[in-house]
């Protein structure tokens, strides 16, 4: 369904704009329908630069974005509508995805005014209320209030639901998580677990391991701008190949392991500190077959994947 | 004993009415104990950690006492709580990433900060540059501005700049939450060493993110809705919670390993009940599973096992 090939995204930086910074290197995956593909990397490896490329809020500066066979890229007026009605994203801060001067409705009503004209007011009424039931929301509950009289997980869900009502085909859930509070995020997530049994197709950013390898099927490892590992979620979590892959997963808090028993396990290094100097790492090499399924970048074997 | 806090209670003023945040709350911290304040957004355990050291304008001193190493600190009067502020109780403040003045290159500020209390910055400049290479800074950092140093380098100078005077508390709130996994487990690790180290004596780490207690807390406290609903050693409330609200927190949690396919994990249906005027009674007693007739008064947060207490009728009973 959709489809990344080799896709590079340089920001220009400097006074002047004068530089060049490849945030995204040389990045391909695929996502199909019904398949939730979790795209995991710390802050600054591009992980939302890609979601927002395939959102068309970037462009690319290399490399193409084809979706159901054609190049995103060039899209136009209404055709760029269409790819919209199949492609939607949803954010991290659901709190700054609202106007607090209006209502949150008014998310519905403009997409109505954009996309549903046809429809009368009952037909709307009954879609809204079917997708609001989609995200288990009670439609009393939500509408006619205003963003700050809402929880960050009931917003976060009305997006959702926004999306929903367009039939999308691929969800780019960009930290939608991250903000919600840990009683609630579980429900959200098992929401999205539920939307991708119906054919929905999730891109999932996170910078979450737990979060990632909770829902998605398989997962892509990012580090600086490239793809360091990547195939089914179990076999990248389960046998992890890659250095960073490894420090990442010794370093990620766990409940009933403590740091030294994981990092055991895993035999990998500690992490180490950043002191600012030289040595910001260089980015990945070519993408080798490890297993079936399951991709890894090149790497030396001392440490050129260590951690920053 | 280190630290007593017995009754406290801290309101918000607000034109609807006093928001409850701490609504009497009573436990203690032994020397070295590094104790870990859990809950989730609402709470009060940013409240609670930032009432013991500076209460902002719109937090009101209700009643209640804390008692630093025998002595009872002044925390309803601002100007006497400067004699204790940095020398004894230190803060690592929330957004510590945004804590550091732009304006300022990192040494500029760390005298300035001092001189406001008095301490000749000659006297603890050896001190404070062999901690920045404790904690892998080079001493370089004293001549950059903040906006020269990566998130987890701005977090570990704040570290070393609160705890430099040695203060019998810290209170470090949500300090690896803005972080990366790799950054924040380092960050993590270095406060256990302060401790170790005895740089401080004791500290309570205030986070939402209860496995990262785990890996480095003695004891955990568990809040919700303005009142503490569990205290054990952390091993304890990981793996043999008593609270029904901390026993459902935790089976809300994803793990590496967990998967939907696999295994559903289920959140708490509903939400905490506002804090303008709270229900009487167990306030969480609207979620819980386990609630009956008795949870309409409020359960004393007793002892259950040995250094193990927990506000609930169904353990105490």
């Amino acid at each position: 369904m959709l489809k990344v090939e080799t896709c590079c995204k340089a920001y220009r930086v400097g006074a002047f704009g004068g530089s060049e910074l490849l945030a995204v290197h040389d990045v391909s995956f695929e996502v199909a329908p019904g398949e939730v593909v979790a795209l995991i990397g710390e802050s600054g490896s591009g992980k939302s630069t890609i979601g927002k490329m395939i959102l068309r809020l970037l462009r690319v500066t290399r490399g193409s974005i084809v979706f159901d066979g054609g190049d995103i890229s060039s899209l136009q007026g209404r055709r760029l509508k269409e790819y919209y009605a199949d492609v939607q994203g949803v954010f991290q801060d659901p709190f700054s995805s609202y106007n607090p001067i209006f209502k949150a409705d008014r998310v519905f009503a403009m997409l109505r005014h954009e996309y549903f004209q046809g429809l009368s007011g009952a037909e709307w009424q009954s879609k809204l209320e079917k997708s609001l039931d989609a995200v288990s929301l009670n439609p009393a509950d939500v509408l006619n209030k205003y963003p700050h009289q809402l929880s960050g997980g009931q917003l976060q869900r009305m997006l959702i639901a926004r999306a929903l009502l367009l039939d999308i085909r691929l969800l780019v859930a960009d930290e939608i998580i991250s903000m919600l509070d840990a009683s609630t995020r579980i429900d959200v997530l098992n929401l999205l677990g539920d939307l991708k049994s119906r054919g929905l197709g999730i891109l999932f950013i996170t910078h979450d391991l737990n979060l990632g390898s909770y829902i998605s099927d398989r997962t892509m490892i990012l580090r600086s701008g490239a793809v360091v590992e990547l195939g089914a979620t179990q076999r990248v979590f389960g046998n992890p190949l890659h250095p960073y892959t490894r420090s990442l997963l010794a370093s990620v808090p766990q409940l009933h392991k403590t740091w030294r028993e994981q990092e055991a396990e895993l035999g990998a290094a500690p992490p180490g500190l950043d002191d600012g100097g030289p040595g910001a790492a260089a980015t990945g090499g070519k993408l080798v077959e490890a297993e079936d399924d399951h991709f890894v970048a090149a790497f030396s074997g001392d440490g050129a994947g260590a951690p920053r | 004993m280190s630290v007593r806090v017995d009754g406290l209670k801290v309101y918000y003023q607000t034109l609807h009415g006093d928001v409850k945040a701490v609504d009497g709350a009573t436990f203690e911290i032994a020397d070295g104990e590094i104790m870990g304040l859990a809950g989730e957004s609402g709470c009060g355990k940013s409240t609670l950690g930032k009432s013991m050291i500076r209460m902002d304008a719109r937090m009101r001193y209700v009643e209640g006492h804390v008692d630093l190493d025998g002595a009872e600190l002044p925390i309803w009067d601002d100007s006497k709580m400067n004699a204790f502020r940095f020398r004894e109780v230190s803060i690592i403040p929330q957004y510590a990433l945004s804590a550091l003045n732009p304006t300022r290159r990192i040494g500029t500020m760390a005298a300035e900060l001092l001189a406001s209390r008095d301490v000749p910055v000659d006297t603890v400049l050896p001190e404070l540059k062999r901690r920045l290479r404790l904690v892998g800074l080079s001493e370089d950092v004293l001549e950059r501005f903040p906006i020269e140093l990566s998130g987890g380098m701005k977090q570990r100078v704040v570290m070393v700049l609160s705890s430099i005077l040695d203060p019998s508390l810290l209170i470090a709130d949500e300090v690896t939450s803005a972080l990366d996994v790799s950054t924040q487990r380092a960050v993590s690790e270095l406060l256990v060493e302060f401790r170790d180290r005895g740089f401080v004596k004791s500290m309570i780490v205030i986070t939402h993110d209860l496995s990262v207690l785990y890996q480095i807390a003695d004891t955990v406290l568990v809040m919700y809705a303005g009142k503490l609903a569990e205290k054990a050693p952390a091993e304890t409330v990981v793996n043999a919670p008593s609270h029904p609200y901390t026993q459902l927190l935790l089976s809300s949690l994803p793990e590496v390993g967990v998967r939907y396919s696999e295994k559903r994990l289920t959140g708490i249906p509903g939400r905490p009940p506002s804090l303008l005027d709270p229900p009487t009674g167990c306030r969480f007693r609207a979620r819980c599973p386990l609630a009956f007739a008795k949870c309409a008064d409020e359960p004393p947060f007793a002892e259950v096992g040995a250094g193990h207490s927990a506000a609930c009728w169904k353990v105490a009973a």
